[in-house]
């Protein structure tokens, strides 16, 4: 084990700034990247969603 | 045999690459969260305390892993380009579709861990040097492939430019990685030799190992997560987009 306390963890030996600027900037953009991800499929499935509502609706007029 | 080699042909096509994508996808999330918390443990609680670098240097375990994955996917996205415009499969263009937003966040991430490592230890967020260079060069391909892609109408002319682009920009990635080698650079050579106790090495490499393993995993997740959207997108009006039970519930 490396750290005596919590607060030396944080503070990286003095480079808490850099180290955590690094892991975070990636734990950050690797949650976003899949929640815009999925948010694109939900968008897709719900445009077709609405053509297929929109077809039977059609067929049902005709 | 003969079976084998037609189940390939049969995942070949997007109709049926898309459900085993959507299998697929949970368990590249459970391997890269798993290596991924392994990792973390590996780089702030086991590997211990560089002699000459201090603590800093344990933005290693996302550097290069991350540096890694983004020459790694772009060499994987320029070969489904290069395939799509050999054999015109539809699928492959999608592939590398789904590739490139994926490769361009490794490329900013190694930039971004780069500068934030090259601060503290030369003292400078950045140098124009061979290897810093080649890989904001890599960034920009990405973003050209992308934005090459997004200002063509038709699917299939922008998947066949994105190909040229992607298999012109190949040459980069040998350049990036002989880099240090090549020319004087600021950029240290190979990262393992950063230690002197050969233990200490021998955990950082596994800890560096076990973390590329997980944007591995990472990778391969996110960017069948968006060829499933893309998919679905380019084939919107065929039929067995309109069969599939998430469009008709």
């Amino acid at each position: 084990m490396n750290w005596g306390s919590a607060a030396e963890f944080f503070a990286m030996g003095g480079h808490g700034f850099y180290v955590w600027g690094s892991f975070g900037a990636c734990v950050l953009f690797m949650i976003a990247e899949p929640i815009l991800a999925s948010g694109r499929q939900k968008g897709i499935l719900r445009t077709l969603r609405r053509e297929r509502i929109a077809e039977d609706l059609e067929k049902d007029t005709k | 045999m003969s079976n084998r080699i037609i189940n390939w042909f049969k995942f070949a096509s997007p109709q049926s690459f898309y459900p085993l994508a959507g299998k697929m996808i949970p368990w590249f999330w459970a391997l890269a969260v798993a290596f991924g918390i392994a990792g973390l443990w590996i780089s702030f609680f086991v590997a211990p305390t560089d002699a000459q670098q201090g603590e800093g240097y344990r933005i290693i375990f996302v550097h290069v892993p991350a540096s890694w994955m983004s020459m790694f996917i772009y060499l994987i996205m320029a070969a489904w380009a290069g395939l799509g415009l050999a054999l015109k499969t539809r699928l492959s263009g999608m592939m590398a579709q789904a590739l490139a937003p994926t490769g361009a966040l490794m490329a900013l991430l190694s930039l971004w861990t780069g500068a934030l490592w090259g601060k503290p230890m030369w003292g400078t967020w950045w140098v124009w040097d061979a290897r810093l260079t080649s890989e904001l060069i890599l960034f920009f391909l990405y973003i050209g492939f992308i934005a090459l892609q997004a200002a063509i109408d038709d699917p299939r002319r922008a998947d066949k430019a994105g190909a040229i682009l992607a298999l012109v920009g190949v040459v980069n990635i040998p350049i990036i990685y002989f880099s240090v080698k090549w020319w004087n650079t600021l950029h240290q050579g190979a990262s393992v030799s950063l230690t002197k106790s050969p233990s200490m090495a021998q955990t950082m490499l596994w800890g560096m190992l076990i973390m590329a393993l997980a944007f591995w995993m990472y990778s391969i997740a996110v960017a069948l997560m968006r060829v499933r959207a893309i998919i679905l997108e380019r084939e919107s009006h065929s039929d067995w987009v309109k069969e599939l039970r998430e469009v008709k519930s």
